[in-house]
């Protein structure tokens, strides 16, 4: 524990306990995060740069005078359109709430008993979904569109969301795990007793947690930065998403510089929950592999 | 499916004795297994073949309803009862089954059908066979000269390429020790969570054109270069910055897998092998690695070709124009954009995307057979 609140101390020590490849290789990986971090820190220090600071030239990678004058510029976009940006976040903080619970709660039903009960056309259920595993949905956005129009679901938040539970890598990833329970265990199960939905929900869940939270992530992110569903079947601007909004505000943005300060505060905050719900599942990730023994 | 045809576990239930010879002769019923209240199983060894345990007296009803369906009982008649005795997985699997079916397996079907249409999305479409598709691969010129070897460009440096990068980083960080590896793990992943529009707004001050552009200005001040280049405008630099911002954001949930996989592989494993005389971290990998985390490596591939291809909008988003300037990032995806939205060509559009989505089936058969393979090693 004091060592964890050490850090630096603790990290020392580790690195001594390191072989010659490994100190080597720690060098490589720094470089290499490195690199990947440096647009992301760019954008975070994009963001807070007064005007003055954004188009100096030479460039200046950090801010100097951090200042908020691109979120009031962000705000006052908005405040000259009908719609409100709070009201985008809203939609978008409200769909993407659903879309990880309905995803990874209807997946996870889907799987289990795909891979535990075989049912006559389960085989076929799975093959449909490796099929069409790998068919990105925008591929096609034209039948979606026709399907969800005549579903009578057209800008409502039933036109966000149920698009978006048919995720069939979710299935996929939740049936390769269950795969790995033995029988043994939920047989045990039910001889003392517990009808599917127990075993379901105090076995089967529990178990492939890891698989969950990747689902969970993954539908995190395909809700969060969905710009089809508000761009095709939403009509009424305030029922569009932040992601989109941010679409609009940054076409052009190549050929003019103008709102460059703005777009890198929207992206801040498209960004930045990305970060924090990965950041929370991947301890759980972490944790329940280490755990759960799937093996 | 140790259970099957054994008939053995029959679960007796006091006041349903009258049923169950009938039980003993309709096999999909007999398994029930385990009832909560008698609790009585005859064989030791319960059946896992209808594993739902409902409460007994839906069973006995259900068995019942068998029972008085005997008589009639043909082929279809035995599917239905076993239809019925999972109903439950059934219910568990509705939910999935009815958005994928509405959303996923109606429209590819859909546009299956309407690719071989003239559809302008006002009148009713009018069957006009394969005139799409020879039109597609004959005349199409934009498609042919742009859209066709771009994609190709692009899918197989990205694909591949960003896949091998995937797995190679993965494995790199999983020789690390443990807390180090977590850090790691996430400076690599971080980037693919900018995925989409947020992506493009990420880079487009890096390589702004003018002299303002962080990396102009950079590659300026080195002598590099002597006039600032158009990274995102200029038709013969745009591919490159495509590639260069996808391969980036690539290390998304397809490198966790790998990762996983990597770190779940049996240490025994590598401990015999020292022992049997394999020398090199390169032969680990080969023949002992790869092979045990199959599933992992799967995952990642079909992670890979799913974001090459959906990441194809890229060159929209970094030009900032539709097209691209001199159709340089043309890419498959957006010349269905082209003629679904902005022509109206819904039925031409329908056939590009038919066509993508064999391609990309092509793609996924390659991986599917090529793990395996490796798996029968």
């Amino acid at each position: 524990m004091v060592q964890r609140l050490l850090g630096l101390r603790w990290k020392g020590s580790r690195l001594q306990a390191m072989d010659g490849f490994q100190k080597l290789l720690t060098l490589l990986m720094i470089v290499m995060s490195v690199f990947m971090l440096l647009p992301i820190v760019y954008i975070f220090n994009h963001a807070f740069k007064p005007y003055h600071e954004l188009f100096v030239y030479p460039p200046a990678f950090f801010v100097r005078e951090p200042s908020f004058q691109n979120m009031n510029e962000l705000l006052s976009v908005t405040s000259r359109s009908t719609v409100p940006m709070i009201r985008y976040l809203f939609n978008s903080v409200f769909i993407s709430g659903l879309a990880v619970v309905f995803v990874t709660g209807v997946s996870a039903l889907c799987a289990f008993p795909i891979s535990k009960h075989k049912f006559p056309g389960a085989k076929l259920a799975f093959s449909t979904i490796l099929l069409t595993l790998m068919f990105a949905p925008e591929v096609i956005q034209i039948p979606r569109y026709l399907v969800v129009s005549n579903l009578g679901i057209m800008n409502s938040y039933f036109g966000h969301l149920l698009p978006m539970l048919a995720m069939p890598i979710g299935v996929f990833l939740l049936k390769q795990f269950i795969d790995q329970i033995p029988d043994a265990l939920l047989e045990a199960a039910r001889i003392d007793g517990a009808n599917e939905f127990f075993v379901f929900i105090r076995i089967v869940i529990p178990v492939c947690m890891p698989a969950i939270a990747t689902v969970a992530i993954l539908a995190f992110q395909n809700s969060w930065g969905n710009v089809e569903t508000s761009s095709l079947f939403m009509l009424d601007d305030e029922m569009k998403s932040f992601a989109f909004f941010l679409s609009t505000l940054t076409n052009n943005l190549a050929g003019n510089v103008a709102m460059q300060g703005a777009a890198a505060v929207a992206s801040l905050i498209m960004f930045v929950p990305n970060l924090i719900v990965f950041i929370i599942l991947q301890g759980k990730v972490i944790a329940t592999m280490a755990h759960s023994g799937i093996k | 499916m140790s259970g099957k045809g054994t008939g053995a576990s029959v679960a007796v239930v006091p006041q349903s004795t009258a049923a169950s010879p009938e039980l003993e002769t309709a096999p999909n019923l007999t398994s029930a297994g385990i009832t909560r209240e008698a609790g009585v199983i005859a064989s030791p060894s319960p059946s896992e073949q209808a594993p739902h345990a409902d409460a007994a007296q839906t069973k006995e009803i259900a068995a019942l309803e068998a029972a008085q369906r005997r008589r009639s009982r043909g082929k279809l008649a035995r599917l239905l009862s076993e239809i019925w005795s999972f109903r439950l997985s059934y219910l568990f699997v509705a939910p999935f089954m009815l958005c994928f079916a509405a959303f996923i397996v109606v429209p590819v079907g859909a546009a299956i059908v309407l690719s071989f249409t003239y559809f302008n999305a006002i009148g009713r479409p009018r069957f006009i066979g394969w005139q799409n598709f020879q039109y597609l691969i004959s005349q199409d010129l934009l498609f042919l000269k742009y859209a066709l070897p771009n994609t190709f460009k692009f899918a197989i440096i990205v694909g591949p390429g960003g896949y091998i990068a995937a797995f190679l980083l993965a494995w790199l960080i999983s020789q690390l020790p443990g807390k180090l590896r977590k850090w790691f793990a996430l400076a690599m992943y971080t980037p693919s969570l900018t995925i989409g529009i947020a992506m493009s707004i990420v880079w487009l001050p890096m390589l702004t054109g003018d002299r303002i552009g962080y990396l102009n200005s950079v590659l300026l001040r080195l002598g590099l270069i002597d006039v600032p280049k158009l990274w995102v405008t200029d038709p013969s630099y745009l591919m490159n910055s495509m590639i260069v911002v996808t391969l980036w954001s690539s290390m998304g949930v397809g490198f966790l897998a790998m990762l996983a996989g990597i770190l779940n592989v049996n240490r025994d494993y590598y401990e015999a092998a020292k022992i049997d005389g394999m020398k090199s971290r390169l032969q680990e990998i080969w023949y002992i690695t790869i092979p045990s985390m199959k599933p992992q490596m799967l995952f990642g591939a079909v992670m890979a070709i799913v974001t090459t291809f959906k990441t194809g909008a890229i060159g929209v988003e970094l030009s900032g124009v539709n097209p691209t300037p001199g159709y340089a990032g043309h890419l498959i995806i957006n010349h269905i954009d082209d003629f679904g939205f902005i022509r109206f060509e819904m039925g031409y559009a329908a056939a590009i995307s038919v066509f993508l989505l064999l391609l990309m089936y092509a793609s996924n058969k390659l991986s599917w057979s090529l793990f395996g393979s490796k798996g029968d090693e």
